[in-house]
C-alpha cells in the first residue's frame, strides 16, 4: 500500500531478538534471531501456529514477559533511537500505552471486572498525561465514540460484564488508541469473537489505522485475517521467521516449504462449490440405502433455563436457549450445526446426550430418550457419545490416557482385564496413536494427540452417533486438517453419524453432508451442504458466509456487510411465548425460515 | 435486594431454631444435675426435688423445650441458676466489651493478614515471602494462650508499653486484639497470598501494565479489590472462630466480656447462661455472614443479590 514508506525511517526495528524461557533443562529459546522493520502506517502480520513464538514476540516488545520465567536474552528492539530491550522498568512504563499499545486476544478477561469502563479508560490517559478528571472523562468519551460503540455515555458507567465480547474488544481498542501511539500490537484480536463481530472489528482497526497512521503489528494464526489485513507478512515457526515479504508474494508465491504447508492446510470457504458431500468423499455417490431410518430424530426440542429470584425464590425469567427445533441425521451422515455464540447449538448437543433436561422428543437409534429415566439414559449413552472443544480440559490430568479411553467400557461393564487392555489398544491404533502411549498421562501429549484420545474415548462404546462440539476449533490448521481426516475416515469405515457443532464455516464445508444454521435458539435454514453454503437463502446465513475472511489477498473486502447492534437477548419474562419459525421447502428439501418472521435481525448491508 | 434480605432473615430464623434445639438436646444429656448444683452438696433430696419442680426439670423433654421456646420468643433467656439474675441482662452487660474486642481483632487480622499476604505474593519466592509465610504458619499453629502470654511478657512486662490486663482505655485493647486476631491473620495471609498470585496472573493485570499504569497502582487498584473478594466471605465465618477464641483471650487478659461469662457458666453447669451465649453467638455468626454477603456486591459488580 505504501511504497514511499520504505524510504522513510522505520518506527520500530527489531534485530536479532532472542527470548528464552526457563525450563528444568536450562533456558530454551522461544524467539530466536528475529529481525523485522515496521514503517509508519504499515500493517505487518506475524503469522504462525501455536508455539511458533508470535505472542512471545509481542510480549518481548512490550516487555511484558512473565519474568523471570521468560526473558529477553539478546538482540535489540529499537523504537526511534531507544533500545526497548535495555530500558529500565520505569522508562518502559512511559513507552507502554503511550508509544506502543497492545490489544489482546481475550476481550472477556482482558478488562478488570470490578472497575467501570470509564475508569479503565481514563486511567489509560492519566497514566501518561496529567489531566483533570472532567477533561479525562471527556477524552474517554471521545475515544469510545471513535470506536463506534453504541451509547458511549452509558458505556462509561458500565462494568465489563455488562458488555458483549465485541463491545469489550472495542473498549480495548479505544484504550489502546486513546493516546495515539506510534505502534499498535494486536495479538489475535478477533480469534475469540464470532465471524460477524470479527469482520466489524477488523474493519474498525483498519479504518482507525488509516485515520491515525499508526503502525500495526497483527499477530494471528488465521490466514484469512492475514490476507484481509496485511501489507507485509512474517511467517514464524519454532521461534524463527521462516519467510517475510509483501502479502501477495507470500500468498501467491510462497518460497519456504513451511509457508506452503501452512497455506495448503487452510480450509477455504467456497472450495467445494457445486460438489455434494464432504471433502474426502466429495463427488462419490453415497451408498444409496433407500430411505434409511434416521439414527437421530429430534422433534420440537426446547431447552429453557430458569432464572430464580425474589422473596420466595421463584422463577422470574427464563433463558430460551433452544426453541422447538427439529432435525434428523441418517446413518453415516454428518449434520453440521452452525451459528454464533449463544445461538443454542451447544445446548442442542448437550440435550441430545442427556446432559440437560429438555422438552420435545428425541429418538436415538429408534429408541425414545426419556430425560428422567436413568436406565434409558444409560442405554442411550452407548449409542451417542461426545467430543468436546477443549482437549486440554476434557481429559482428567491424573489418569493415564489408557484408563481414560477404557473408562466407558468399565462403566458400562463391557470389558475387563486383558480384554479391556486389548480393546483400548486397538482403539489407540485406530485413531493413529501407539499402543505404548496408553500408560502416559494427558500432559505428555500435544493438542492434536489429545483430541485423538478424546475421539478414541468416544469410539470405545461403538456408538452410532458422535456429537463433535467445536472439536477442532482449538487446534492449529495443520492439526485440524488431520483430525478432520480421521473423523471422515472413521465415518466411512464404521458408518458413524456426526452432529458437527461449529462456528467455522470453512471447516463445516469440508466435513458435512447437510448443514443447519441456528439463530437465537431456532433453525433458520437447513439443507444439503451445497444448498446452504452455495445458495444461501436466509439473510442471516448469507451474512455469516460473507463475514468469513478469505485467505486470498486479492479477494480483500473494502467494507464488510454489517450486522447492526447485538443479537437480541434470549432471556424473557416468565409467560413469554416465543414464536416458532416455520421452515419452508424451497426445493429438494432445502428448508428456509421466513425472513420477516426472524426476530430482530437488525440488518443493514 | 429487600427480597434477598427477607429470605436470608427467614433462613437465619430457621438456623437459630436448629441451634436452640441442638444445644438444648446436648445440655439435656449432660450427666450433671442442675438442681443439685443449685442446691449445693449439703441439700436434702427434698430440696433438690423442689428446685427440680420449680425449674420444670422433671417435665418430659419436649415440654421443657417448648416452654423454653415460648419464653425465648418473648425475649426471655431465663434466669441464671447461680447468679439469680436475668441471662439477657448478664449478656447485655458483657456484650459491648466482647464486641469491642472482636472489632479490634478484625482490624488486626485484616491489617496484618492482608498486608502480609499481599507483600508475599508480590515478592513471591524471595526471602521476604518465605519469612512472612513462616510467620503466618506460627499464627495458624500457635495456641492463643501461648501467644497471649508471650505478648504480655514482652510488651507489658518487659517494655511496659501496655497494661497487663483489664479494660477501659485504647491501650488495654491492643494486646488482646492482636492475640485474638493473630490466628486469623495467619489464615488470611495465606489465603491472600494465593488469591493475589491468582489475580496477578489474570489478563486484566497484563492489560493494566500494557497501559503503562504504575506498578503500585496495578497492585492496589487492580489486583487488591479482586484478590480480596474470596476473603470477605471468610470474615463472616471468622466470627464463629472468635467466639471460641474470646473464651481463652478474655481469661488471659481479664477482659470482662462474654468469654469469661461463658467460662464460668460452663464450670458451674449454669445451663441458661450457656444456652443464651450459644444463641447470641449463633446470631452473631449468622449476621456476620449476611453482612459479608451484603458487602461483596459493593466490591464486585458482577455479584447480584436476588
Amino acid at each position: 500500500m505504501d511504497t514511499s514508506a520504505d524510504a522513510r525511517k522505520p518506527v520500530l526495528s527489531v534485530r536479532g531478538l532472542r527470548t528464552v524461557v526457563a525450563t528444568p533443562d536450562g533456558p530454551r529459546p522461544v524467539v530466536d534471531g528475529l529481525d523485522f522493520d515496521l514503517h509508519p502506517g504499515e500493517t505487518l502480520c506475524i503469522a504462525g501456529e501455536s508455539g511458533s513464538g508470535k505472542s512471545m514476540t509481542a510480549l518481548s516488545i512490550m516487555r511484558l514477559l512473565p519474568e523471570p520465567m521468560a526473558r529477553i536474552a539478546g538482540g535489540s528492539i529499537l523504537l526511534g533511537d531507544r533500545d526497548l530491550a535495555r530500558l529500565g522498568e520505569g522508562e518502559m512504563r512511559h513507552v507502554r500505552g503511550n508509544e506502543i499499545a497492545m490489544i489482546f486476544q481475550e476481550p472477556m478477561t482482558s478488562l478488570n471486572p470490578v472497575m467501570t469502563i470509564g475508569s479503565q479508560l481514563t486511567e489509560a490517559l492519566t497514566a501518561h498525561r496529567p489531566m483533570a478528571s472532567a477533561e479525562a472523562r471527556a477524552a474517554a468519551l471521545e475515544a469510545l465514540k471513535a470506536v463506534r460503540i453504541s451509547e458511549p455515555e452509558r458505556r462509561l458507567r458500565q462494568y465489563p460484564h455488562e458488555l458483549s465480547g465485541g463491545m469489550r474488544q472495542r473498549v480495548m481498542i479505544a484504550m489502546a488508541l486513546a493516546l495515539n501511539p506510534k505502534v499498535l500490537i494486536a495479538d489475535e484480536p478477533t480469534t475469540a469473537l464470532d465471524v460477524t463481530v470479527q469482520a466489524q472489528i477488523l474493519e474498525l482497526i483498519r479504518d482507525l489505522q488509516r485515520q491515525t497512521g499508526t503502525a500495526l503489528i497483527m499477530i494471528t494464526h488465521d490466514m484469512g485475517v492475514v490476507a484481509e489485513m496485511a501489507d507485509r507478512v512474517a511467517v514464524m515457526n519454532r521461534g524463527e521467521v521462516v519467510e517475510q515479504g509483501p502479502v501477495r508474494e507470500i500468498f501467491h508465491a510462497p518460497k519456504d516449504p513451511y509457508t506452503r504447508e501452512l497455506l495448503a492446510a487452510v480450509p477455504k470457504l467456497g472450495a467445494l462449490k457445486g460438489i455434494e458431500g464432504p471433502l474426502r468423499t466429495a463427488g462419490q455417490a453415497r451408498p444409496a440405502t433407500p430411505q434409511p431410518e434416521p439414527v437421530v430424530a429430534v422433534r420440537d426440542l426446547t431447552v429453557r433455563f430458569d432464572i430464580r429470584g425474589g422473596a420466595l425464590n421463584r422463577v422470574v425469567r427464563r433463558v430460551h436457549a433452544v426453541e422447538g427445533i427439529s432435525f434428523e441425521i441418517k446413518p453415516g451422515e454428518t449434520l453440521a450445526l452452525v451459528g454464533e455464540s449463544g445461538c443454542g447449538k451447544s445446548t442442542t448437543g448437550r440435550a441430545l446426550v442427556g446432559l440437560l433436561p429438555f422438552q420435545g422428543t428425541i429418538h436415538i437409534a429408534g429408541r425414545q430418550v426419556n430425560g428422567r429415566d436413568r436406565q434409558s439414559i444409560r442405554a442411550m449413552r452407548r449409542d451417542i457419545q461426545m467430543i468436546f472443544q477443549d482437549p486440554y480440559a476434557s481429559l482428567d490430568p491424573r489418569m493415564t490416557v489408557g484408563d481414560l479411553v477404557g473408562e466407558p467400557l468399565v462403566v458400562h461393564g463391557l470389558a475387563k482385564g486383558q480384554e479391556l487392555e486389548d480393546r483400548v489398544a486397538s482403539l489407540f491404533t485406530r485413531v493413529g496413536l501407539q499402543r505404548d502411549h496408553m500408560r502416559r498421562h494427558p500432559h505428555e501429549f500435544s493438542g492434536g494427540q489429545r483430541q485423538r484420545i478424546c475421539i478414541a474415548r468416544a469410539l470405545s462404546l461403538e456408538p452410532k452417533v458422535i456429537i463433535a462440539d467445536e472439536s477442532v476449533s482449538a487446534l492449529d490448521v495443520s492439526v485440524q486438517a488431520r483430525v478432520l481426516d480421521l473423523l471422515q475416515e472413521l465415518q466411512s469405515e464404521l458408518g458413524i453419524s456426526y452432529l458437527f457443532i461449529s462456528h467455522d464455516m470453512a471447516v463445516v464445508e469440508q466435513i458435512s453432508h447437510r448443514v443447519a444454521v441456528m439463530y437465537l435458539g431456532q433453525i433458520v435454514e437447513m439443507g444439503t451442504r451445497s444448498q446452504v453454503l452455495d445458495t444461501p437463502r436466509h439473510p442471516y446465513t448469507q451474512r455469516l458466509i460473507e463475514a468469513v475472511p478469505i485467505a486470498d489477498p486479492d479477494r480483500r473486502r473494502e467494507s464488510f456487510a454489517r450486522l447492526q447492534g447485538d443479537v437480541p437477548s434470549p432471556v424473557h419474562e416468565v409467560g413469554y411465548v416465543p414464536r416458532h419459525l416455520r421452515l419452508r421447502d424451497v426445493g429438494d428439501g432445502h428448508l428456509v425460515a421466513d425472513e420477516d418472521e426472524t426476530p430482530a435481525l437488525g440488518c443493514a448491508a | 435486594m429487600a427480597a434477598y434480605i427477607f429470605r436470608r432473615l427467614v433462613q437465619a430464623f430457621l438456623i437459630l431454631l436448629g441451634v436452640s434445639l441442638v444445644t438444648f438436646v446436648l445440655l439435656y444429656l449432660v450427666p450433671a444435675d442442675p438442681a443439685r448444683q443449685i442446691a449445693g452438696r449439703s441439700a436434702t433430696a427434698e430440696t433438690v426435688a423442689n428446685i427440680r419442680e420449680q425449674l420444670g426439670l422433671n417435665l418430659p423433654f419436649h415440654e421443657q423445650y417448648l416452654r423454653y421456646l415460648g419464653r425465648l420468643v418473648q425475649g426471655d433467656l431465663g434466669r441464671s441458676y447461680l447468679q439469680k439474675t436475668e441471662v439477657s441482662a448478664l449478656i447485655a452487660s458483657r456484650l459491648p466489651a466482647s464486641l469491642l474486642l472482636m472489632a479490634g481483632a478484625i482490624v488486626c487480622e485484616l491489617l496484618l493478614g492482608l498486608t502480609m499476604g499481599m507483600v508475599a505474593a508480590v515478592r513471591r519466592n524471595t526471602r521476604i515471602d518465605q519469612g512472612l509465610m513462616v510467620l503466618s504458619f506460627v499464627g495458624v499453629s500457635a495456641p492463643q494462650f501461648v501467644v497471649g502470654i508471650l505478648l504480655l511478657y514482652v510488651f507489658a512486662v518487659q517494655f511496659g508499653w501496655f497494661p497487663i490486663g483489664g479494660y477501659g482505655t485504647f491501650a488495654h485493647l491492643v494486646l488482646p486484639s492482636v492475640t485474638l486476631g493473630f490466628l486469623g491473620a495467619g489464615w488470611y495471609s495465606r489465603m491472600m497470598r494465593s488469591s493475589m498470585l491468582d489475580v496477578l496472573r489474570q489478563d486484566y493485570i497484563r492489560t493494566a501494565r500494557a497501559k503503562g499504569v504504575t506498578r503500585l497502582r496495578v497492585i492496589l487498584r487492580h489486583a487488591l479489590p479482586n484478590a480480596i473478594l474470596p476473603i470477605i466471605a471468610m470474615i463472616g465465618i471468622d466470627i464463629g472462630l472468635f467466639m471460641s477464641g474470646i473464651v481463652v483471650v478474655e481469661s488471659v487478659f481479664g477482659w470482662p466480656g462474654i468469654g469469661q461469662l461463658t467460662w464460668q457458666a460452663i464450670q458451674r453447669v449454669d445451663i441458661p447462661i450457656i444456652m443464651g451465649v450459644t444463641l447470641v453467638s449463633a446470631c452473631a455468626i449468622v449476621l456476620g455472614n449476611l453482612l459479608a454477603d451484603l458487602i461483596a456486591p459493593l466490591i464486585d459488580p458482577r455479584i447480584k443479590l436476588r
